[in-house]
């Protein structure tokens, strides 16, 4: 763990990728204190400032309303970072789980799940979130829930095919031999040894999971207003190009940071963790 | 007289497959006394391996298995032990060593928690210092000079020498009746391969344990086993003790195996038919080692 991240502070990539990624995460931690305007956040209006291009104490300008976009940006930066956590966090174990078990007990089991997850995977990733975001309310809560509906078979898969080799190794034998129920082979000797990989997709998918959920809203089908979201900022933002430029570039960049700085780190850690096996 | 360790009687094996049955197996038969050394000599595909794994019981639950036959383990018919009676004897009563030691160890865990799972085998609920102290004895069996530090490291941070030793420390952990050693250490080279062959054979012999020993390497046959099965193509065909079978290749088969074997002294690389008709010639077993009558049915 500890020489994983001195390789990771050695490399320029990785070491911006972790300055990214500590940025967005500290500015989403400690939004109420380092925030001109915490209150800009929900719904507030203050037409004497309108629409301002970037000045003090508008860093990053005001929205039609007035209100600060910084704050906004940092506000909705929380918002993107406790989706993703939660939406891996639903959608990993369920994933990993039945990967292992369709790769470890294989047969009718291997079928029927792999199957199903096949007909997730069949979908388009967006059209599903979208359809299910149609039916549903479109809240935080129903994005998370359709975010997790499309996630978990990348990990089924990714497990699955783990599984399928790690099963043929030494060791998961001499497991069986000594009398090892298929749980303990399956938890305690295989899935230890798929840990790098997954680590590593989800640090990369939570870049992913911002840019869908964004996208989600972007189309409005998303966190709705007035709870800050990049991507709806972004759709807001686009009608007044290129005028009001801020309106669309500053929420626009703040995603491509948060979606460079998580693909620059789990790209590093791939490279780590893979040189490791 | 005692029941022998292991005996096998017309053991058949057939996998059903998109073309019908395919036999690997023709009804074998073999018995091991109490510690007895016994080998099991054969090509690639003779079926060698997966006679240990049934005796393991490992193959019974593959669908496509047909497997018919009698296997006594200390008496006990293991076809009429339910599964769980079978599976609390591996890892206790019975336990295996494999060709390549170092894929056997979980590269996840230190040794020392893998000895931990393996003697909870016996004993569950035994506790990680109680278990390293026993480990430490058994790894010192198998002259490990610094028992401590091989417990607190990885499989890959152990040569393929050490490895076996600890695979082979960790098989005789819970005092097995029965080893079974599949072509034990074929992936290291040769002189690891002699000296962890030593200490297998003298731990054996101080804990009485009947080895079936599983090999094509005709030299490490010689120097371990006391008898010995040539196996062909899923049939016996020359049973005997180690040194008359050696001495007086009877079978058309035994002599080519033994014929094949190249010489340290040069000579060139043997040459002999790669199938013919008489190495199906049926069973020769040497007087006096044929299998004992009498098994109750």
């Amino acid at each position: 763990m500890r020489r994983t991240l001195a390789i990771l502070l050695r490399n320029p990539l990785s070491l911006l990728g972790l300055v990214l990624v500590g940025i967005v995460v500290l500015s989403a931690l400690l939004a109420d204190f380092i925030t001109p305007f915490p209150a800009h956040a929900g719904a507030v209006v203050d037409f004497a400032n309108f629409n301002k291009a970037p000045e003090w104490p508008y860093i990053m300008g005001t929205d039609l309303v007035g209100r600060d976009l910084f704050t906004r940006i940092v506000y909705a930066y929380r918002i993107s970072l406790i989706l993703g956590v939660v939406v891996l966090a639903l959608a990993v174990p369920v994933g990993v789980a039945i990967g292992l078990l369709a790769g470890y007990l294989g047969g009718w089991t291997e079928y029927l799940l792999m199957r199903l997850t096949d007909v997730f995977l069949s979908i388009p990733p967006l059209v599903l979130a979208m359809s299910m975001m149609g039916v549903l309310e479109p809240t935080l809560t129903n994005g998370m829930i359709a975010v997790t509906a499309m996630w978990w078979p990348w990990y089924t898969r990714l497990v699955y095919n783990l599984a399928r080799s790690e099963k043929e190794e030494g060791y998961v034998l001499a497991a069986e031999i000594i009398g090892a129920s298929r749980l303990h082979v399956m938890f305690r000797e295989i899935l230890p040894n798929c840990v790098p990989s997954i680590v590593t997709k989800m640090t990369l998918d939570l870049g992913f999971v911002i840019l869908i959920a964004s996208s989600l809203s972007f189309l409005g089908l998303g966190v709705q207003p007035p709870t800050p979201d990049l991507g709806s900022m972004v759709a807001d933002g686009a009608k007044y190009l290129p005028d009001s430029w801020w309106l669309t570039v500053f929420p626009g960049l703040a995603i491509l940071v948060a979606v460079f700085g998580f693909n620059l780190v789990g790209d590093a850690l791939r490279e780590v963790l893979g040189a490791e096996q | 007289m005692t029941a022998p360790t292991l005996l096998i009687r017309d053991l058949r094996l057939g996998f059903r497959g998109y073309s019908g049955l395919v036999e690997v197996l023709h009804g074998i038969s073999l018995h091991i006394a109490r510690g007895e050394r016994v080998a099991l000599v054969g090509e690639s595909g003779s079926g060698k391996s997966v006679t240990a794994r049934i005796v393991l019981g490992l193959l019974q639950n593959l669908k496509s298995a047909r497997i018919s036959g009698r296997i006594d383990f200390e008496g006990r018919d293991l076809s009429r032990l339910p599964e769980r009676e079978r599976r609390a004897l591996r890892g206790t009563r019975m336990s295996m060593i494999f060709q390549d030691p170092t894929s056997s160890l979980n590269p996840v865990y230190t040794i020392a928690t893998q000895f931990h799972e393996v003697l909870k085998r016996a004993a569950p609920g035994l506790d990680l210092v109680e278990a390293r102290r026993r480990a430490v004895v058994a790894l010192a069996d198998v002259a490990i000079g610094e028992p401590e530090r091989v417990l607190d490291s990885y499989s890959f941070q152990l040569s393929g020498g050490m490895n076996q030793r600890v695979m082979i420390a960790m098989a005789l952990a819970n005092e097995p009746s029965l080893l079974i050693a599949d072509e034990p250490g074929t992936a290291l080279d040769v002189t690891v391969q002699a000296q962890t062959l030593g200490l297998m054979r003298d731990l054996v012999d101080k804990h009485g344990t009947s080895v079936l020993f599983i090999s094509h390497n005709l030299g490490v046959v010689r120097e371990f086993a006391d008898r010995v099965y040539v196996i062909y193509k899923g049939r016996i065909a020359e049973q005997g003790p180690t040194a008359a079978l050696f001495e007086d290749p009877r079978h058309p088969y035994t002599r080519a195996l033994l014929s094949a074997v190249p010489r340290i002294t040069g000579g060139g690389i043997p040459e002999i038919e790669d199938a013919s008709e008489s190495y199906f010639a049926p069973l020769v077993v040497h007087e006096g080692f044929g299998e004992p009558e009498g098994v109750a049915r």
